[in-house]
C-alpha cells in the first residue's frame, strides 16, 4: 500500500474523512513556509505542497497572491524540491506536490521524477494535465510518483471513468465549476457528483476547491473519503500580525477540520 | 513526415506543439466547441450567413494595394492587404464574427475576450452587439492607459470592460483573468480568444476564421500582377493575421526550385532589443513551453516562470506564440525576424508619410521590416497590414514622433 493509501485507511479507522492541506513552498518566505509545512505535516493526513508558478489558471486570488510573493522572493522548483526533503527528513506524512505543468516541462520530465523521488515526494497533482496529454509525464513517473487527476463537474460519463481508471493515490473532485478559493456555499449537487465518482470506482475520492469551513467539513466527511483545503489555511497567515500567530491558528484550523471531519 | 496540411492531429497537436493543456473543467467545453464547430465547417447555412456577414458588415473584401510610392522608396513592387479597412480597424474581426455565430449555435449567451492593443476587445464587442449578447472584456490595466481610445469603444459597444492587475498587467495577464471566468462560466459563456493561441481548437479554428485574408490575397495578386509574390511578411504577436496570410501559400514556400516561391516572413516584436531581455520574440529567444493551454514557444526563466514580454505594441506584448507558427519554425516553413521598438515607430512615421496610411504599431513591425528584407528590382513584396494607427496616437505621440 503507498502512503497516500495508508494515510486514507488510518484516517478511516481513526473514522474521519482524510484531510489534505494545500501549502504553498515560499510563503511568507521560504524559511517560514518550511516551518509551517513541517508543522502541518505532523496534524494533517496528507500535504499539499504547492509549487508557486507565474501564470496559475486553475487558482483563485489567494492562491495567486501568495504565489506571487513567493515568486517575488525567488522561489522556484529547486529549493521546492528542497523543501520537500527537509520536510520528509522529519515525518512520514504523504507529500502531492501541486502545480502546473510547464515548471515540469521545463526542469525535464526525467530529472524532475528522479529528484523529487530522492527527495522523498509521493505524488502530484496537476491541474493542466488532462488525461489526453498525461502519457508521457505518466510513462516516466510510473512506479515512482503517483500521479492524482482532477474530476470536475462538467467532466462528462467517459471521462469520468477514464480519469478514475488512470488517477492514483485518490481521485480528486473539484466540488466547483470554477477555480480555488473559499466558497460560503457549496453546490447543491456536489453530494451527487461525489456519489457518481464512488459508483465508477473503488479508490478513494477526495473533494477540493472552495472548502473553508469547519461546518462544510462536517458535511462532506460522510459522502466524501477525503477533504481538501487550501485558500482557508494560506488565509490564517495572510491575516495574521505575524508568522508566529499566522502559523498558530492555521494549526488550530486543521484540528478544528479534523475534529469536525468525524464519521457521523 | 506529416504534411502541414494534415495539422493538427485530432489530439490538436501540430506534431510536439498545441495539445489541451486546461484544468479539467473546461475539457468539455473545448470537445462542445470542436464539435460545433467540425459541423458548422461542412454546413452551407453556416458559410453562407458568415461570408454575408464579412461582406456586407466586415466590408470584405479588402484592397489588395499597390502602394507606388513605398515601392518607389525600396526599389521592389510593393502591395499592401488593407486589413486595416475592416470594420472596427483590424483583422481580429474576421474571427470574431465567425467565433460569435459558433456561440450562438451552442446558444452561449455571454461573450468573453481578452484584449492587449484593444483591437480584438472592440471586434468582440461589436459581434456581442450585432448579436445581443452580453459581453465582458478582460484587459491589463497597463493596456487599459496606454490604448484609452479603444477602452472607450467597447464601452460604447455595450461591452464591460475589466482592468487586470495581476503579474504583468498586459495581455497574458488579461489570458489568464479570461480563462478562469470561463472555468467560471463554462456552461454559459464562449471565451472567445482573438488569436491562434490557447487550447485545441482554438488555434485551427482561428487560423480557418482568417485565411479568407490569404485567398483573397491570392486571388487579387493573380488578377493584378498574374504571378505569386516572392515575399509576404506580416506582424506576430499570437500570430492570427500571419497565419491567415500565410497559411494558402504555404504550398507556394515549399514548393520545387523551379516554381515560383512565395517567402513568408513573420515579424515578431523586439521591444528595446532581443539582448535587452525586453521583447515579445519567443519565437527567437524562448524556450518550448506550456502557456494558456498549448506547448509553444514562450519566454520564460530556467525554471519555466513565464516572464513578462514588452513591446510599444500592446498586441504584440505577449510572452507566446500560437503553437502553428512553432511548428512552421521547426519545419523551416516561414522565416521568422524581430523589428525593435524604434524600428517600428521608423515603420509607421514612413506608411504614414509615403502612402497616407496610419498603420497600427503591431502593423508597423511589418513595414518596418522593409528596411531589412533583401529585395531585388523584379521582387513583388506584400506586406499584411493588419490594422489602423488610431488607437496608436497617443503612444507615438509619447515616444517622440510629431
Ligand atoms: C492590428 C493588429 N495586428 C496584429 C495583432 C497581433 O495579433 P496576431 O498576431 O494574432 O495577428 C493585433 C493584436 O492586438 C492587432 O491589433
Amino acid at each position: 500500500m503507498s502512503r497516500i493509501e495508508a494515510a486514507f485507511t488510518k484516517a478511516n479507522q481513526e473514522n474521519r474523512a482524510c484531510i489534505i492541506i494545500y501549502y504553498p513552498v515560499g510563503y511568507p518566505d521560504y524559511e517560514n513556509s518550511v516551518v509551517a509545512l513541517k508543522a502541518i505535516a505532523k496534524v494533517a493526513d496528507i500535504v499539499e505542497v504547492g509549487i508557486p508558478f507565474s501564470d496559475p489558471l486553475a487558482d483563485g486570488p489567494t492562491i495567486q497572491q501568495a504565489s506571487q510573493q513567493a515568486l517575488s522572493l525567488g522561489i522556484n522548483t529547486q529549493k521546492a524540491l528542497e523543501a520537500v526533503k527537509e520536510i520528509r527528513d522529519e515525518c512520514k506524512t504523504p507529500l502531492v506536490a501541486m502545480t502546473y505543468y510547464n515548471l515540469f516541462y521545463r526542469y525535464g520530465l526525467e530529472k524532475f521524477v528522479s529528484d523529487a523521488n530522492k527527495a522523498g515526494l509521493d505524488g502530484v497533482i496537476i491541474p493542466d494535465l488532462p488525461p489526453e496529454e498525461a502519457d508521457s509525464w505518466l510513462n516516466i513517473a510510473k512506479n515512482k510518483l503517483e500521479t492524482v487527476f482532477l474530476a470536475a463537474p462538467t467532466s462528462v460519463d467517459n471521462r469520468l471513468k477514464q480519469i478514475c481508471r488512470i488517477s492514483q493515490g485518490f481521485i480528486y473532485a473539484v466540488s466547483v465549476t470554477g477555480v480555488t478559493g473559499e466558497r460560503t456555499n457549496l453546490p447543491a449537487n456536489l453530494a451527487d457528483f461525489i456519489k457518481k465518482i464512488k459508483s465508477i470506482t473503488d479508490k478513494k475520492v477526495a473533494v477540493g476547491f472552495g472548502i473553508s469551513t469547519p461546518d462544510q467539513v462536517s458535511e462532506l466527511a460522510n459522502i466524501s473519503h477525503g477533504i481538501i483545503i487550501g485558500s482557508a489555511i494560506i488565509k490564517q497567515m495572510k491575516n495574521a500580525v505575524s508568522f508566529d500567530e499566522g502559523l498558530n491558528n492555521l494549526i488550530k484550523l486543521i484540528l478544528r477540520f479534523k475534529k469536525k471531519g468525524s464519521h457521523s | 513526415m506529416q504534411s502541414y496540411e494534415s495539422l493538427p492531429d485530432n489530439k490538436g497537436h501540430f506534431e510536439e506543439f498545441g495539445g489541451k493543456f486546461v484544468p479539467e473543467t473546461l475539457m468539455a467545453a473545448l470537445e462542445e466547441l470542436e464539435q460545433a464547430y467540425k459541423q458548422s465547417k461542412g454546413d452551407k447555412s453556416f458559410k453562407e450567413e458568415l461570408d454575408y456577414l464579412l461582406a456586407d458588415f466586415a466590408g470584405r473584401p479588402t484592397p489588395l494595394y499597390f502602394a507606388k510610392r513605398l515601392s518607389d522608396k525600396y526599389g521592389a513592387k510593393i502591395y499592401l492587404k488593407r486589413e486595416d479597412l475592416v470594420h472596427t480597424g483590424a483583422h481580429k474581426l474576421n474571427n470574431c464574427l465567425g467565433q460569435a455565430l459558433l456561440a450562438k449555435k451552442m446558444k452561449k449567451k455571454r461573450i468573453i475576450a481578452e484584449t492587449g492593443a484593444g483591437q480584438h476587445g472592440v471586434a468582440t464587442a461589436t459581434v456581442a452587439a450585432l448579436f445581443g449578447m452580453q459581453c465582458q472584456i478582460y484587459m491589463g490595466e497597463e493596456d487599459i492607459a496606454r490604448q484609452q481610445p479603444n477602452v472607450e469603444r467597447m464601452k460604447l459597444l455595450g461591452a464591460k470592460v475589466i482592468a487586470v492587475t495581476s503579474g504583468s498587467k498586459t495581455l497574458k495577464d488579461a489570458m489568464n483573468e479570461a480563462i478562469r471566468d470561463w472555468v467560471t462560466n463554462v456552461t454559459t459563456t464562449h471565451y472567445l480568444i482573438g488569436s491562434v493561441a490557447g487550447p485545441h481548437p482554438y488555434p485551427m479554428m482561428v487560423r480557418d476564421f482568417q485565411v479568407v485574408i490569404g485567398l483573397e490575397t491570392k486571388q487579387q495578386i493573380v488578377e493584378k500582377e498574374n504571378k505569386m509574390p516572392t515575399h509576404i511578411i506580416a506582424c506576430v504577436g499570437g500570430g492570427s493575421n500571419a497565419i491567415g496570410i500565410f497559411y494558402p501559400f504555404l504550398n507556394s514556400s515549399t514548393g520545387t526550385a523551379r516554381r515560383a516561391r512565395t517567402k513568408l516572413f513573420g515579424i515578431e516584436a523586439a521591444g528595446l532589443g532581443l539582448d535587452s531581455g525586453k521583447h515579445g520574440a519567443p519565437l527567437a529567444r524562448g524556450n518550448k513551453g506550456i502557456l494558456h493551454g498549448s506547448l509553444s514557444y514562450v519566454i520564460e526563466d530556467d525554471f519555466g516562470q513565464i516572464t513578462e514580454a514588452h513591446s510599444i505594441s500592446a498586441g504584440l506584448d505577449y510572452p507566446g506564440v500560437g503553437p502553428e507558427h512553432s511548428y512552421f519554425k521547426e519545419k523551416g516553413l516561414v522565416t521568422y525576424d524581430s523589428v525593435t521598438d524604434a524600428e517600428a515607430l521608423n515603420g509607421f512615421e514612413t506608411l504614414s508619410k509615403t502612402e497616407g496610411i496610419i498603420p497600427a504599431l503591431e502593423s508597423s513591425h511589418a513595414v518596418a521590416y522593409l528596411e531589412k528584407l533583401k529585395m531585388a528590382k523584379d521582387d513583388l513584396v506584400i506586406v499584411n497590414l493588419s490594422g489602423r494607427g488610431d488607437k496608436d496616437l497617443d503612444i507615438v505621440k509619447k515616444a517622440g514622433l510629431k
